[in-house]
C-alpha cells in the first residue's frame, strides 16, 4: 500500500518536472542570452547598437548598428503577411464553411504537407523559380528582395493561418447561422457579415501567430532576400534580417568577442519580438475565450 | 505494466549516462596520437579538402578524416576555440586573429598546400569584357552604380558578394577593396553557387568566386588590368602561377602548434606529388 502511494508521488512529480520544463527551458536561454551579450553594455557601449550600419567585419572600423537588421526583418513580414492574410482566411472560409466534405478531406491533408516543406527546400525553389519571375514581372535588375523573401514565407504562414482560422470559424455556434438564413441573408451575407466577424479573434490570433512563425523563418529568407543591411522599406529592394544576420555569421565569430555579442543582442530582440506575438495573440485567445478548448 | 516502464525509464538514463561518459573519453584522446582528425574551414577549399582526405584514406588504412565548410572565418575561430583539428583557410590570419589566438593559447601554424585565382564574373550578356583592379574596387565600395561609367549600357549595377564569414569576401576586401569597406548595398549570398546561378539570371550583376566554380553555370569570366596600362590578364592556372594575373591567394592549412601524427602525414600527402596532382584535377591551382 505505501509502496502504490510512493510510486503514485513519484508519478506526479515526474509529471510535474515534464510539465515545467518548458517554462525552465526559455527562461534558462533568455538568462544564457543575457549573459553572452551583458558585457557589450561596458566595452563597445550599448548606443552602438542604435547606429544605422551593420558592418561587423572590416579593416576600417567594425559597426554594430542592428536598425537596418530590425527593419529588414519588419519589412519581410509585413509583406509576407499582407501575402498570406487574404490567402489564409479566404481558404479557412472555404473549407469549413462551403466545401463539400470530399473536398475538405482532400484539401486539408495538402495544407498540412505545405506546412511541412523543409524551409531550405522552399529557399531553393525561391531562388530558382521565384526570383527570376519577380524580376521579369516586375522589369527589375535582380530578384534577390524583400518581396521575393516574403512570397516565400507567405507560403509557410499560410497554413498557419488557415487552420487555426479554420478552427475559430468552425466553432462559431451553428444558431448564429441558422438565424441569419432564417432572416433571409444569402450565405455570402451569412459568411462576411455573421460567421467571420464572430470568429475574428481566433483569425487575429492566427495571423499573429503566423507572424511568429515568419518572423523567427532564416533559411529561406537568407537565400533570397540578397542580405544587404540597407535601411529600406522598398519592397524591390535587398534586406537582410535578423534571423539570416545570425545563421550566417555565427559560425565564424570568436566567442566573446564584440561581434559575438552583438549578435547575441540581435538575438534578444529577436526573441522579445516573438515573445510580444506570441503574447498579443494568448491575450487576445483568451479574452474570447477560445483557448478553452 | 507500469513496472515495466519504469525499467525502460531506468535503461534510457543508464543508456544515456554511459553515452556521455564515451563521449569525454574520447574527448580527452591526446590531438596527436587519434587517428580521427576534422578539417573546418573554406567553402572555396571543400571541394579540393574531401577530395584530398578520400584519397589519403584509400591509401592509409585505419585513419579518418572528416571535412566540413563553413567558410575560413568559421574555420579559423573553430581551432582557436579548440573545435577542429586542422583548419583551411583561403585567407591568412589577420592580426587581431593571431591575437586573439594568442591569449587563447593556441599556437597558429600556417602552410600553404595550393594557389587560387579569383575570377570576376558578369552575365554573358554583358558586353562589358575587362575591368581594371581600380573599376572593380569602385563597383564593389559603391562608386560606380551605372555600367554606363564604365563604358557599358545605361543599366544598374548589381554588386554580389559572399557573406562576410567567407575567406574570399575577406580576401577580396583586402586585396581588391584595399581593406574599405564594402558599400551596403552589395547582396551578400551564402555561397559560392549561388553567386554564379544568380549572375547566370541577372543580365547586370558582377560577382566574384574562385577559379573552381567559374564552370559552374551560364557566366562570363572578365579580364583584369593591374592598372590602366597594364595588359588585360584572363584568369588561369598559368597567369595565377606566375603572378600576372591580379587575384591571385594563397590556400593554407592552419594547425594548432606543429603538425604531429596523422595532422603531418596528412600535410605530406597533400604537398607530395600525388596531392598536388588532386589539386590540379579539382581546378585549383598547384605550388609549382
Amino acid at each position: 500500500m505505501n509502496r502504490q502511494r510512493l510510486k503514485a508521488k513519484l508519478i506526479k512529480y515526474f509529471l510535474q518536472s515534464c510539465g515545467s520544463l518548458s517554462i525552465i527551458i526559455v527562461l534558462l536561454i533568455f538568462l544564457f542570452l543575457f549573459k553572452e551579450a551583458i558585457p557589450f553594455i561596458g566595452s563597445p557601449g550599448i548606443t552602438e547598437l542604435f547606429h544605422n550600419v551593420w558592418n561587423p567585419v572590416s579593416f576600417q572600423k567594425e559597426e554594430f548598428g542592428i536598425v537596418p537588421l530590425i527593419t529588414g526583418s519588419i519589412v519581410v513580414t509585413l509583406l509576407a503577411i499582407i501575402i498570406a492574410v487574404p490567402f489564409g482566411i479566404i481558404g479557412a472560409v472555404y473549407i469549413s464553411e462551403i466545401a463539400s466534405p470530399k473536398e475538405r478531406e482532400f484539401l486539408k491533408p495538402f495544407i498540412e504537407i505545405l506546412a511541412g516543406i523543409p524551409s531550405v527546400v522552399l529557399g531553393f525553389f525561391g531562388l530558382v523559380v521565384v526570383s527570376p519571375l519577380i524580376k521579369d514581372v516586375f522589369q527589375l535588375n535582380s530578384g534577390l528582395n524583400a518581396l521575393t523573401g516574403s512570397v516565400l514565407l507567405a507560403l509557410m504562414a499560410i497554413p498557419t493561418i488557415m487552420s487555426i482560422s479554420e478552427d475559430a470559424i468552425k466553432s462559431v455556434p451553428s444558431v448564429y447561422k441558422e438565424a441569419s438564413l432564417a432572416l433571409g441573408a444569402s450565405k455570402l451575407e451569412t459568411i462576411w457579415k455573421v460567421v467571420v466577424p464572430a470568429a475574428l479573434s481566433g483569425i487575429v490570433a492566427s495571423v499573429m501567430l503566423g507572424m511568429g512563425r515568419v518572423v523567427g523563418e532564416t533559411m529561406a529568407v537568407m537565400m533570397v532576400t540578397g542580405n544587404s543591411p540597407v535601411i529600406s522599406f522598398n519592397p524591390f529592394s535587398s534586406v537582410r534580417t535578423m534571423t539570416a544576420t545570425i545563421a550566417a555569421e555565427m559560425g565564424e565569430v570568436t566567442i566573446g568577442s564584440n561581434h559575438y555579442m552583438a549578435l547575441f543582442w540581435v538575438g534578444i530582440v529577436l526573441m522579445l519580438m516573438t515573445f510580444g506575438l506570441n503574447l498579443i495573440s494568448y491575450r487576445v485567445l483568451k479574452k474570447y475565450g477560445l483557448s478553452e478548448k | 505494466m507500469k513496472n515495466s516502464t519504469f525499467r525502460m525509464v531506468l535503461l534510457a538514463f543508464v543508456m544515456i549516462s554511459f553515452t556521455i561518459a564515451g563521449c569525454a573519453k574520447k574527448d580527452k584522446q591526446d590531438s596527436k596520437t587519434k587517428k580521427n582528425i576534422t578539417i573546418k574551414g573554406s567553402d572555396t577549399m571543400v571541394h579540393l579538402m574531401s577530395s584530398l582526405a578520400e584519397a589519403y584514406m584509400k591509401k592509409m588504412q585505419g585513419e579518418q578524416i572528416s571535412v566540413t565548410g563553413g567558410g575560413s572565418g568559421t574555420g579559423i575561430a573553430a581551432i582557436l576555440n579548440g573545435t577542429t583539428d586542422i583548419c583551411a583557410s583561403s585567407r591568412d590570419m589577420q592580426q587581431k586573429e593571431k591575437d586573439e589566438a594568442k591569449g587563447k593559447g593556441v599556437n597558429v601554424v600556417e602552410k600553404i598546400i595550393a594557389y587560387d585565382g579569383l575570377a570576376v564574373i558578369v552575365n554573358p550578356e554583358n558586353p562589358i569584357k575587362e575591368l581594371t583592379m581600380e573599376q572593380i574596387k569602385k563597383i564593389f565600395t559603391g562608386a560606380y552604380k551605372n555600367w554606363k561609367e564604365l563604358g557599358g549600357s545605361d543599366q544598374p549595377i548589381t554588386a554580389l558578394s559572399r557573406e562576410s564569414n567567407s575567406g574570399t569576401y575577406v580576401f577580396f576586401q583586402e586585396h581588391v577593396l584595399n581593406k574599405e569597406n564594402f558599400a551596403p548595398s552589395v547582396k551578400l549570398m551564402p555561397a559560392s553557387s549561388s553567386i554564379a546561378q544568380s549572375v547566370g539570371q541577372d543580365k547586370w550583376s558582377i560577382g566574384y568566386l574562385g577559379l573552381g566554380y567559374t564552370k559552374e553555370g551560364n557566366v562570363k569570366v572578365l579580364n583584369v588590368k593591374k592598372d590602366e596600362n597594364s595588359p588585360a590578364i584572363t584568369p588561369n592556372h598559368n597567369t595565377v602561377l606566375d603572378k600576372t594575373y591580379s587575384i591571385a591567394r594563397p590556400l593554407f592549412l592552419i594547425f594548432n602548434g606543429e603538425p604531429a601524427g596523422v595532422q603531418a602525414t596528412f600535410l605530406e600527402y597533400a604537398m607530395s606529388p600525388e596531392g598536388q596532382k588532386i589539386v590540379e584535377e579539382t581546378g585549383y591551382v598547384t605550388l609549382k
